[in-house]
């Protein structure tokens, strides 16, 4: 049986459009509208001791690759639907961008 | 509000044409007339070489579908009243190619419902003796929306995946796989998933939802595929956690 | 008599020529601002690893009028995508719930979380307060 292997990709992009849904436009409020306006702020030794936190670093890894792997594969449909084709050109853009967003994130929250 | 209406309809006849054209005829209005209504008035009084689908005039049979002012509907289900002082245009169902006029091969479309095995596959040999199937009314409520399919193709017109791939088994095949997958008496889930869950089947889908907004008979596609993707994933997903035994 | 069935190609613009086709397009492309906040996320996160004068740069970048603009537009149309994901979510669930019941719950859930990431980051990150 050809068992297409589809979920492995179709997964994590459901799960990162709910995540992004329900998590991204607060983070967007705190860092692109209460931050210039100053009505809050993040200090640099306060947010390190924050992310020291395990728990913290989980949270913030399950945001930032859900949420760049459901852009992904979303952006590679788009450009099959826009007719620039869903060949490995535009698989490499598209997935290879989110694996270094994820990778860049998780060294840092390695590091941290 | 004039008393006739204006029709600009595809013609195309390969012994006449090399591509389709347009051609406008002007028919009587009536509160109660239907586009199918004013076809038939155009064949019985205008021009006889008209060609076109239809049957029961009434919704049921799916045989009238075409484009209506760019959207797909059934020519028996558009209303005269509703497009007043316009110019209805009158295209055959889009993705389709045009055999004639307004009438489209939808070979292709036979094809792929076979392929889903539209038909109850028995979970294991019954005989007669055991009588018959027992199924509750809220077992039936599951999946009796997906019953009502009239195989129109509206869905396949509205759908840009069955157009960007001619190989997409498409919403109506996908729906009522779907259909066969919930009913309790059917165990022929595994047998289908080969062809609906290849790259060809649900995976084709991007949940535009156009389908679901234009279907007729409120089979709802739409929700058949997305239910299928996330059960197409549990089950790959289990199947991987038991070793790839399929 | 002979049959030549005719074939219409597809056009390019397909989605521009319907509403709904150019909808789903803006609906699609939401994902592309949630894509590239999580790269400025991650960035925030690659600069804080660095050290606190990598930290302030990366502060004055979300600060600065380009940073503003970008991440207001990113605001946009993540709302967008909220809206529209909640909306589709009773249809990947069998006719179990009402329709309206789902999208309420979500939206529920959605203001818990940001009244709750708030107060958290007011909370623990605001320098304001000791």
């Amino acid at each position: 049986m050809v068992r297409s292997n589809k979920p492995i990709l179709w997964l994590p992009f459901a799960a990162g459009g709910l995540v992004s849904a329900l998590i991204i436009p607060v983070l967007i409020a705190i860092t692109g509208v209460l931050l210039p306006l100053g009505l809050i702020h993040l200090p640099y030794a306060k947010l390190v001791a924050t992310v020291h936190n395990p728990i913290v670093k989980v949270v913030f890894f399950g945001v930032i690759a859900l949420s760049a792997w459901h852009a992904a594969h979303r952006m590679r449909t788009a450009a099959h639907d826009l007719g620039l084709g869903g060949g490995i050109f535009v698989k490499t853009i598209c997935y290879g961008s989110a694996i270094l967003v994820i990778f860049a994130a998780t060294i840092a929250l390695l590091l941290l | 509000m004039s008393d006739t209406v204006l029709l600009s309809i595809t013609r195309y006849d390969p012994e006449k044409h090399s591509e389709p054209v347009f051609q406008s005829y002007t028919v009587p209005y009536h509160e109660d007339w239907v586009v199918l209504d004013a076809l038939n008035y155009i064949k019985d009084n205008l021009d006889g070489t008209l060609t076109f689908r239809w049957s029961c005039h009434m919704a049921v049979c799916g045989s009238c579908g075409m484009m209506i002012n760019g959207e797909p509907k059934l020519s028996c289900n558009a209303f005269l009243r509703d497009y007043q002082d316009k110019t209805i245009k009158v295209e055959p169902l889009d993705g389709f190619p045009i055999e004639r006029d307004v009438v489209v091969v939808i070979d292709s479309f036979m094809v792929k419902l076979a392929s889903v095995k539209p038909y109850l596959i028995a979970k294991e040999e019954r005989a007669l003796s055991e009588g018959e199937y027992l199924q509750t009314p809220a077992q039936l409520a599951v999946f009796k929306h997906y019953t009502q399919c009239i195989n129109c193709l509206l869905c396949y017109a509205a759908c840009p995946q069955t157009k960007l791939n001619e190989d997409f088994i498409g919403p109506a095949a996908l729906a009522l796989a779907h259909r066969y997958n919930l009913d309790t008496r059917d165990g022929g889930k595994k047998a289908r998933a080969e062809t609906v869950t290849s790259n060809e089947g649900i995976w084709e889908c991007t949940f535009v939802g156009a389908c679901s907004q234009v279907c007729p008979k409120h089979v709802d596609p739409a929700a058949a595929i997305q239910q299928t993707k996330i059960s197409a994933s549990v089950d790959w997903f289990k199947s991987l956690l038991q070793g790839n035994r399929s | 008599m002979s049959r030549r069935p005719f074939i219409r190609k597809m056009r390019r613009s397909w989605w521009l020529r319907r509403r709904r086709t150019l909808f789903y397009m803006m609906r699609e492309l939401t994902s592309l601002f949630i894509g590239l906040y999580s790269a400025l996320l991650a960035l925030g996160l690659v600069q804080l690893a660095r050290g606190s004068q990598a930290w302030d740069s990366f502060i004055a970048l979300i600060t600065s009028r380009g940073g503003v603009i970008f991440q207001l537009l990113c605001f946009a149309f993540a709302l967008f995508h909220s809206v529209t994901w909640f909306a589709v979510t009773p249809k990947a669930v069998p006719l179990s719930a009402p329709a309206k019941a789902v999208i309420g719950a979500h939206y529920a859930v959605w203001a818990v979380i940001s009244v709750v990431v708030l107060l958290l980051a007011g909370r623990f990150v605001d320098g304001s307060i000791q």
